[in-house]
């Protein structure tokens, strides 16, 4: 006669919670999001070794203007937070907020984005294109891979907002909903480091 | 046991409030505002405002975890935050060790330097 050796009375925790698809999803997710944390820290790593490798061209003195990346900064944590209030109001289950919110966060991102790009065209029209230095290529890659995460991002607003309008607040939706938040917070976080260690320290 | 939760169960482990996204913006644009205004305003000596403004940006990262990204807050075991702590280990690891490696190298490639070197 042998006893079972764990029973549900004998077991002293609880199984793990985490079994159902959403955990798994949420979790997943969060895994590609740190995953790309260490791809961005790779970027920074590149950009402050190189940073002084001007090669007779501009250094971050000249070329970077504060007010431009305050505003950049200010627009992407509002953005931040339309996001966070649209899955609150898909908590609340109201649709018709969630699809402003929503497109209150696509307008802002679209903005930065805009103004991020109105920034390359100007370095590159006075020649200071990543062809120039080691200097500018480490920037332009740092910068331009956090505004191509944001160009996604945008593609991803406009297919949730459709969702959401087609499905309504279902399982599908409010999961999808979840982890595109996540991702818009990650790019908040990842571009303060962008205007604290670019911006503010490039021009000191 | 491998179903998906209903909608209700789903919204229920959702951690955000209006109250946790109200103080991180505002945080966040205090530590925004502080460190453009030291900066802008050359308020420090540059040496001391990397320092200055390097905290700030890591306490609004931390501002940003706790209250945007809910990092700590989930049901045990925390897996999420297994893994992120794992990652800032990699992370510290990667942006050090590379750190270190190439300055000395830059150290050691300095003209000046071969009259010590030979």
């Amino acid at each position: 006669m042998t006893k079972p050796l764990l029973t549900e009375s004998t077991t002293p925790y609880a199984p793990d919670p985490h079994q159902d698809i959403f955990s798994k999803t949420t979790l997943g997710f969060w895994m590609y999001l740190m995953t790309d944390c260490i791809l961005f820290a790779s970027l920074f790593l590149v950009y402050a070794v190189l940073k002084n490798s001007t090669f007779g061209g501009p250094g971050s003195q000249d070329l970077f203007s504060l007010d431009l990346a305050f505003a950049e900064t200010l627009i992407l944590l509002c953005s931040s937070v339309t996001c966070g209030l649209a899955v609150l109001s898909a908590v609340q289950n109201k649709k018709k907020h969630v699809v402003l919110w929503l497109l209150a966060t696509l307008l802002l991102g679209g903005t930065f984005l805009t103004l991020e790009l109105q920034e390359f065209a100007h370095f590159i029209k006075e020649g200071n294109s990543w062809e120039r230095s080691a200097f500018l290529s480490a920037f332009f890659a740092l910068v331009s891979t956090h505004g191509l995460h944001i160009t996604f991002g945008l593609l991803w607003g406009i297919i949730m907002i459709a969702q959401i309008m087609h499905f309504g607040i279902v399982t599908m939706t409010f999961r999808r909903l979840t982890i595109f938040s996540m991702f818009w917070h990650f790019l908040d976080l990842i571009w303060i480091f962008i205007f604290t260690y670019v911006y503010l320290i490039g021009v000191l | 046991m491998s179903e998906d939760l209903s909608l209700k169960e789903m919204q229920k482990t959702w951690h955000g409030s209006q109250k946790a996204y109200a103080i991180g913006f505002i945080v966040s644009l205090l530590l925004t505002a502080a460190s453009f205004t030291i900066v802008g305003l050359k308020l420090l000596p540059p040496s001391i405002a990397i320092y200055v403004v390097s905290a700030l940006a890591f306490c609004q990262a931390v501002i940003q975890l706790i209250y945007f990204l809910h990092l700590g807050q989930e049901d045990r075991p925390q897996w999420e935050s297994l893994v992120f702590y794992f990652m800032i280990l990699v992370l510290l690891i990667i942006v050090i060790g590379s750190l270190w490696v190439m300055y000395d190298l830059n150290a050691r490639m300095m003209p000046h330097m071969n009259m010590h070197m030979n």
